[in-house]
């Protein structure tokens, strides 16, 4: 009864989300049966290697990757991401476990099948770049469509295009031997794209650029993906790379998934030594943006309902020394401190309104925390982060900033 | 103790077999061959001479762009002509032509089959290296009782003998092409049949080639061994000469070897490495 309620649950998934792979192995070597039992009772890699002389590529991997999404997995080398993707297209055979691509089982299918599917569904592009030294970009660029027998006009037309997307217009009749390296995996990029497919497989494709190129060919996928919608699935070591490009991150240890989520979740919430280890590297002033440091909104005052008195005390009972104001439609007005409260409540007065101050610096949600710094630098009161409306949102004082920084680091 | 094992015997006997059986095609193919080739002789030895000299010099400095070896190849030919070995060098590098036309026919088809079957590796190899280590002359004796004294047994021992590189050539280069592209391919839902055509072979071209030019040099070589079947040319010549031990007349006809291989091999050579 349970194993059925699982099933359907399962089915339902698989209809639901562009790839799910399940409970996924991969050994190498010719008799894998002992290596892969071994692996079940929990035995590890180096042991399995030393007794059966069996590498363990992938080790029970099960996941899903919802459509228009870009999962990266990361891991040091030879922590299995590049047999994982692989698996995923079949150029390498996974040992035991399913893929399903689009609620299509690919682990079953035949090689005519699996042709097919790579050249509709599947754009691949490698870290080498792996251009043909024999064809030009234009060339290049047409051999998916080349292979799946489209017509010469239409392929060169189609190849074209997408050299155009990837900003290579007017290189199409020269030799790859004759580019650079970025616009070497542009055209491996155009290669992938002019399929149209709507799975990109990209292995470490940036990993072989210098960082100035990589970081141009990471804004730049980033505005096609803005554009195309594709399923992504991103190899990197980068961890940076991985939290830039990443919607959700699969980190990979010894063929074993470590952690899958969102880079936040990652950077925030490591799940074991090892992760942790991995988020120490990362500049953390980068990626850690306003929001994920700023902490609740104890308490605030409202205009016109809220005198001195109730501001005062919301602050005593909360121990903080400023109020923020907001108006009637819940945006932010300004901030009132606890000194000048008392002063008004000294003279009488019962509106709060002389004593707002309205010169308030506020930020935006996503603000990198790096460029917090000169904001709170000389800052009277704990900065405001704000929606485009001006709702307010939290706050985030000094010391959390600086908290959340150390922390991270000091894990 | 003094039992022999029968190495000879069970070869010997294999091939009679074979000639048994077979002569009848072999001797056919014999006259084809034959006669197509003193077609090829009679063509080239009915172009004057000087014409043929000039159109080879031009021939060869258009192919290699280089003035020198055009010269050179007018120089050669005419040194030949004036020595008095214009039809031996016409015959002989008819025979070569034709024998090296068969080694690349049967061998590129081979070094293909080779490169992607792993059981036919394993089985072709190891044959390669035994009949490269063979001594030439070996392969002269089975070629008498096939096709009978003549250019047609010259023409079988010389395509035995020079096809090996060419098969071995073609192997590697397809063998050679960089993983990752063949991964590539393979991405990109080729067929084993597109992924040859569409990549590995054009890859593979100037080790192919190589191979080609290794093939033309041996069967020169080998085609002068030949002379000793009845090839005639300009191994005739020299095999003349040793018997009679004319030291002049046989040098005479060495310099004309000598001048035909360098010839072909730079121009072969050139072939090979243009287009990179």
């Amino acid at each position: 009864m349970v194993v059925l309620l699982r099933n359907g649950g399962m089915i339902s998934g698989d209809l639901m989300s562009k790839i799910v792979v399940e409970s996924l192995y991969k050994i190498f070597g010719p008799s894998p049966d002992v290596a892969l039992a071994m692996l079940k009772e929990g035995k590890g890699k180096d042991d399995i290697m030393e007794k059966t002389r069996h590498g363990v590529g992938v080790n029970n991997a099960s996941f899903s990757i919802e459509e228009g999404e870009i999962v990266v997995i990361m891991g040091l080398s030879g922590s299995g991401k590049s047999t994982l993707v692989r698996c995923l297209n079949r150029l390498i055979e996974p040992t035991e476990g399913t893929v399903h691509i689009d609620g299509q089982d690919i682990t079953t299918m035949s090689p005519d099948e699996l042709r097919e599917l790579r050249q509709s569904k599947l754009g691949m592009v490698f870290q080498n770049f792996a251009l043909f030294p024999h064809r030009t970009v234009a060339e290049n660029a047409a051999y998916g469509l080349e292979i799946k027998g489209v017509d010469a006009e239409i392929r060169r037309e189609k190849a074209f295009e997408a050299l155009e997307l990837v900003g290579l217009k007017g290189w199409e009749e020269v030799y790859p031997s004759q580019l650079s390296g970025g616009m070497q995996q542009r055209v491996g990029l155009a290669r992938a794209l002019a399929l149209d497919p709507d799975v990109l497989l990209m292995d470490e494709a940036f990993s072989a650029l210098d960082p100035l190129i990589r970081r141009d060919m990471q804004d730049e996928l980033i505005n096609l993906q803005e554009k195309m919608r594709k399923t992504i699935v991103f190899i990197s070591h980068d961890l940076d790379e991985a939290l830039k490009l990443g919607d959700r991150i699969i980190l990979m240890k010894d063929g074993k998934i470590v952690q899958i989520g969102t880079p936040e979740e990652i950077l925030m919430e490591p799940a074991n030594r090892y992760v942790e280890r991995f988020v120490e590297e990362v500049d953390i002033s980068r990626v850690l943006t306003a929001d994920s440091i700023m902490q609740k909104v104890l308490a605030v005052a409202h205009l016109g309902t809220d005198g001195p008195r109730a501001a005062l005390r919301k602050m005593k009972n909360h121990g903080i020394s400023s109020l923020f104001v907001l108006g009637r439609d819940h945006t932010l007005m300004g901030v009132v401190s606890a000194d000048q409260a008392a002063h008004l409540i000294e003279i009488g007065e019962t509106d709060l309104s002389p004593i707002i101050c309205t010169d308030l610096k506020t930020v935006l949600p996503d603000t990198p925390a790096q460029d917090l710094f000169p904001i709170m630098h000389d800052l009277a009161y704990p900065l405001a982060v704000v929606d485009s409306s001006n709702r307010l949102k939290g706050v985030i004082v000094r010391g959390t900033l600086i908290a959340a920084l150390a922390e991270r680091k000091g894990a | 103790m003094s039992y022999r094992i029968p190495v000879g015997d069970v070869i010997e006997s294999g091939i009679n077999f074979l000639v048994e059986h077979l002569s009848f095609a072999t001797k056919a193919c014999s006259v084809v061959v034959e006669a197509s080739l003193r077609f090829l002789e009679k063509g080239m030895v009915a172009i004057p001479e000087p014409i043929f000299i000039l159109l080879s010099g031009l021939i060869v400095w258009r192919l290699t762009r280089e003035r020198n070896l055009g010269l050179f190849a007018v120089l050669g030919l005419a040194l030949i002509w004036n020595m008095g070995l214009w039809a031996a060098t016409m015959s002989t590098i008819a025979l070569v032509f034709v024998a090296t036309l068969f080694a690349i026919m049967l061998g590129i088809p081979i070094g293909i089959f080779t490169a992607v079957n792993k059981v036919a590796y394993r089985i072709i190899m190891p044959t390669l290296d035994i009949m490269q280590t063979m001594p030439a002359f070996v392969y002269l004796i089975p070629a008498i009782p096939f096709f009978g004294l003549g250019k047609m047994a010259a023409i079988f021992s010389t395509v035995i003998f020079s096809m090996p590189p060419a098969i071995r050539m073609t192997c590697l280069g397809i063998r050679q092409v960089p993983l990752d592209l063949v991964e590539c391919a393979e991405a990109f839902g080729s067929s084993r049949w597109q992924r040859l055509v569409k990549l590995e072979l054009p890859l593979a071209r100037s080790t192919i080639l190589a191979g080609v030019n290794q093939t033309v040099m041996l069967a020169l070589s080998m085609v002068v061994i030949a002379a000793m079947i009845g090839a005639k040319g300009l191994g005739g010549e020299v095999w003349k000469a040793i018997q009679r031990l004319q030291m002049g007349r046989g040098f005479e006809a060495g310099i004309g070897i000598v001048i035909v291989a360098i010839i072909l091999d730079r121009v072969l050579q050139k072939a090979g490495k243009r287009k990179q």
